[in-house]
């Protein structure tokens, strides 16, 4: 196992590059014998498409899965989220089981999402019967709250119906794709204001399932006070918790950047609401990650040279239950004031030291089973070959979300995590 | 009055207005006309660049260093008794075998929130049986238990319960009339003082990273447009309080602060009514609660809104905790929990028990005080972590005395001081003492007091 790593990227950023240097790792260009490859989604597409695409080595890793759009995708996302509930339903198991109004009791996480144009007439009928209710629009491809629109009524989505005379687009052109989902109306407000939850994961495999969550995700605050007022429903400083567009409010600080830490949040609700529904709300966060990913597993294509570190964008409502609402498969990079340097530096080291065992010159046949110590900020969500080999002999160890500081989780000691003490 | 004669770097333009509206109210007309503007677009802020804070914790230092008692004869001659620190008023502080005795709860064997619930200890040894001890305190709403049971700290979900029966706080339906009487006096009338808080407010909580959320609870300043709401502003003006949450601005009304001038050896400020100056019946406190703000205030109340968030508890939880504890910070008397004492405190058992960092300090121009008074006089609100903040408050409650203060900034020094043998400067010093966010208050304090040999 001699010589360096040989790594390349096609995105400039200090943290990545300031990671891979201090690992001794050598810079090479996309032509030359490379064996770890951070790159952008576009890049991804092109390595395993049909056409252009090429077979990698064994000694070759890459940070996405090839069709990770199953995921990152919102239309898709919700496609897949559905179809595994359905396919749960069907064989009858217990998580699929629906409270008296039909609602799912376990996997209703997902705000209810319509694709358009394709389901616009079911969506109508949805929306008359709550016709004061509001919709947010989102164009399927687009990041950073891009073409992102908030509407209560019909008229203003009219050019997406499919029989509108007005409509000029390509049918089913994928630029032009959206979904609809119910807007969150409700978010639980902190100070007054609206925010979100931006928590990663890392999937080293997806069959069998095998993901760690970062410990250290933040909360990010809206800079001006939320209101459901149907007059403001176009001030997107409001309701969009995107630094993108945040940042461009007039008061928007550089200093903290309107980010707290996820260990902020937690004591702010154990102080105001009580331990237990605090550790219930962690817990169902948890829990929806997990299901999601369980989800896209069966379509995901698990090449064994890759891995991936998603952006998990979490909305909690005031009755706090968490919603989620996207998952990105390229979170941003860039850092908006000198603690997110320093945690996205982290997180980059982290997740390297996973993925890529002693930063040497990887294997991809090995095993994706990292010793403890490499975690670093990382906690084993859930690893379903530990849980199956588990069986009837699992107890339910302490609650897995602790309060506070740089507090390990306390199952840690065991190889396994109490998050997976569901199946 | 030294302090105040700096309010004249507070009058922006023209004087003669500001007067005006220390004491006069607002025509009817003119009342609506603010509660319409209060819910327009835009920044409705006054333009605070010509206003500075009244004074800046150094100032208050500068003070205090130059606090002498004319009847104390010290003699010229240098002794080991000699006091080397920057205060120089002999009062009397406790030494650490005094602490120890004073503070028994923080020792090494008791179980302590903050060391005994950390991920290594099994929650069964510690943890869970005092959790059960807060709810059995809290169910007798036991007072006095609660005081005894807080110094071993305090499980974050009954933190706001306990505190609250530490300091007699019942929210009565009386007291939060009284506190929407503050509300609608705050938009009634005007208060110069009410420009020192916002920007105290601008300055400091705003760019914390812990507080900027409730930046909104201490100063209501975005005004933003609520097209529909401002109709509702002309006839209900009520509703428009429950947008805003200006605990500080009421704090800065309230005359029933006053009364804690009855144990506080500062008197409030006084002004007069034009044209009736020095006759006593003219004589009104400035402002109405006595207290003027200095650069930081608004870092007492932040922490506090971890805890509650309803406005009317947290008000009435601050203003016990400020006329309980924090006036001691910025008054000068002579009281074992006062900042005089405080910094002596400090001083001597840096000298007494680490009297090589000390002289260095001192050699170098580097005077302790002159880096810890910032974190004293904050009650360390803003450099600390807010979990350890509260876990720290919780002491101050417990055991109902600021010492605890002065114990933790040289117990920061103490772990700190291999580094700080090292600076040559007082601006290397300020570095190594900078960033105090990552620190563990209670295992600091334990080592300090319980495991350093003396």
């Amino acid at each position: 196992m001699a010589g360096k790593v040989k790594w390349v990227t096609d995105i400039e950023k200090s943290v990545l590059i300031n990671n891979f240097e201090k690992r001794g790792w050598v810079q090479v260009t996309e032509n030359e014998d490379w064996n770890f490859y951070w790159m952008s989604v576009q890049t991804i597409r092109n390595v395993f498409s049909v056409e252009t695409g090429y077979r990698l080595s064994d000694d070759q890793i890459v940070n996405h899965f090839p069709n990770h759009y199953e995921l990152t995708r919102k239309d898709l996302m919700v496609k897949n989220i559905k179809r595994y509930r359905k396919e749960l339903e069907k064989e009858g198991s217990p998580l699929a089981e629906k409270d008296e109004n039909g609602k799912y009791l376990y996997l209703d996480f997902v705000p209810v999402t319509y694709m358009l144009p394709a389901d616009y007439n079911l969506f109508v009928e949805e929306f008359r019967k709550s016709p004061s209710s509001t919709w947010i629009m989102k164009p399927c491809g687009k990041a950073q709250g891009k073409g992102i629109f908030l509407i209560n009524k019909l008229s203003q989505i009219k050019k997406w119906s499919r029989d509108s005379k007005t409509s000029t687009f390509v049918p089913q052109s994928t630029k032009e794709a959206y979904v609809i989902s119910l807007y969150v109306s409700n978010p639980l407000l902190i100070g007054g204001r609206k925010f979100d939850l931006r928590l990663y994961v890392l999937v080293s495999t997806y069959r069998p399932l095998r993901c760690y969550m970062y410990k250290l995700g933040f909360c990010r605050f809206c800079t001006v006070k939320y209101t459901p007022s149907t007059s403001e429903l176009d001030n997107m400083f409001v309701h969009l918790t995107n630094v993108a567009i945040q940042k461009h409010g007039e008061d928007y600080n550089h200093i903290h950047g309107g980010k707290w830490t996820v260990n902020n949040l937690r004591l702010y609700l154990e102080s105001t609401r009580g331990k237990e529904v605090t550790s219930k709300l962690f817990d169902e966060i948890h829990w929806i990650i997990v299901q999601s990913l369980k989800a896209v597993a069966p379509v995901m294509n698990n090449d064994k040279h890759c891995f991936e570190c998603y952006g998990y964008d979490i909305i909690i409502d005031d009755k706090l239950k968490p919603w989620l609402i996207e998952v990105n498969a390229s979170p941003s990079l860039t850092s908006s004031t000198a603690n997110d340097r320093i945690l996205k530096y982290n997180l980059i080291n982290d997740t390297l030291n996973i993925a890529v065992p002693n930063g040497e010159i990887p294997d991809c046949k090995w095993n994706k089973s990292p010793p403890k110590e490499v975690l670093g900020n990382y906690e084993i969500l859930y690893d379903e070959e530990l849980a199956q080999s588990d069986g009837a002999d699992r107890e339910l160890r302490s609650r897995p979300g602790q309060p506070l500081g740089p507090r390990a989780s306390r199952t840690r000691d065991s190889g396994r995590s109490a998050l997976s003490t569901w199946k | 009055m030294m302090l105040l004669t700096h309010s004249h770097t507070l009058l922006a333009s023209p004087p003669c207005d500001a007067f005006l509206r220390l004491l006069d109210g607002r025509p009817v007309g003119e009342q609506k006309e603010l509660l319409n503007k209060w819910n327009e677009m835009g920044t409705d802020e006054p333009d605070l660049s010509l206003f500075r804070p009244v004074y800046a914790p150094k100032d208050f230092l500068e003070v205090l260093i130059n606090l002498r008692n004319p009847n104390y004869e010290n003699g010229d001659s240098l002794s080991f008794r000699t006091h080397l620190g920057l205060i120089q008023v002999p009062l009397k502080v406790k030494d650490i075998p005094e602490l120890k005795e004073c503070f028994a709860e923080l020792g090494l064997n008791t179980g302590q929130l903050g060391i005994d619930d950390s991920t290594q200890v099994p929650p069964e040894l510690f943890e869970n049986e005092h959790v059960r001890i807060g709810q059995k305190v809290l169910a007798e709403q036991d007072s006095a238990a609660a005081q005894q049971y807080i110094r071993q700290g305090s499980p974050t979900a009954l933190r706001a319960e306990l505190w609250a029966l530490i300091l007699n706080i019942s929210s009565q339906p009386e007291d939060i009339l009284y506190y929407e009487q503050l509300k609608m006096n705050v938009i009634q009338h005007d208060l110069l003082v009410d420009s020192l808080i916002y920007k105290d407010v601008k300055l400091t909580a705003s760019n914390d990273d812990y507080y900027f959320v409730f930046e909104d609870y201490l100063y209501q300043m975005k005004k933003q447009r609520f097209r529909t709401q401002a109709h509702t502003a002309t006839r209900n003006p009520s509703q428009i309080c429950q947008f805003s949450s200006p605990v500080l601005l009421c704090f800065s009304r309230d005359t029933s602060v006053l009364g804690h001038f009855a144990y506080n050896s500062a008197s409030p400020p006084k002004s007069y009514i034009r044209g009736k100056l020095g006759l006593e019946e003219y004589a009104v406190f400035y402002p109405p609660n006595g207290v003027i703000p200095f650069h930081g205030f608004s870092m007492y109340v932040a922490p506090l809104c971890f805890l509650y968030h309803e406005p009317y508890k947290l008000y009435q939880i601050f203003r016990e905790m400020y006329v309980r504890f924090f006036f001691r910070l910025h008054s000068i008397s002579s009281h074992p929990s006062g900042i005089v004492s405080l910094c002596l405190l400090f001083e001597t058992l840096l000298q007494t028990y680490l009297p090589q960092l000390f002289y260095h300090l001192r050699e170098i121009g580097a005077q302790p005080l002159r880096i810890s008074f910032k974190w004293m006089v904050r009650a360390f609100s803003g450099y600390l972590a807010t979990d350890q903040l509260l876990l720290l408050w919780d002491r101050i409650l417990g055991y109902n005395s600021l010492e605890i203060l002065a114990v933790l900034a040289a117990a920061v020094f103490a772990f700190r001081a291999v580094n700080l043998m090292e600076v040559t400067s007082l601006a290397a010093a300020e570095a190594v003492l900078a960033d105090l966010s990552t620190l563990k208050v209670m295992p600091l304090l334990q080592i300090f007091l319980f495991a350093t040999v003396t």
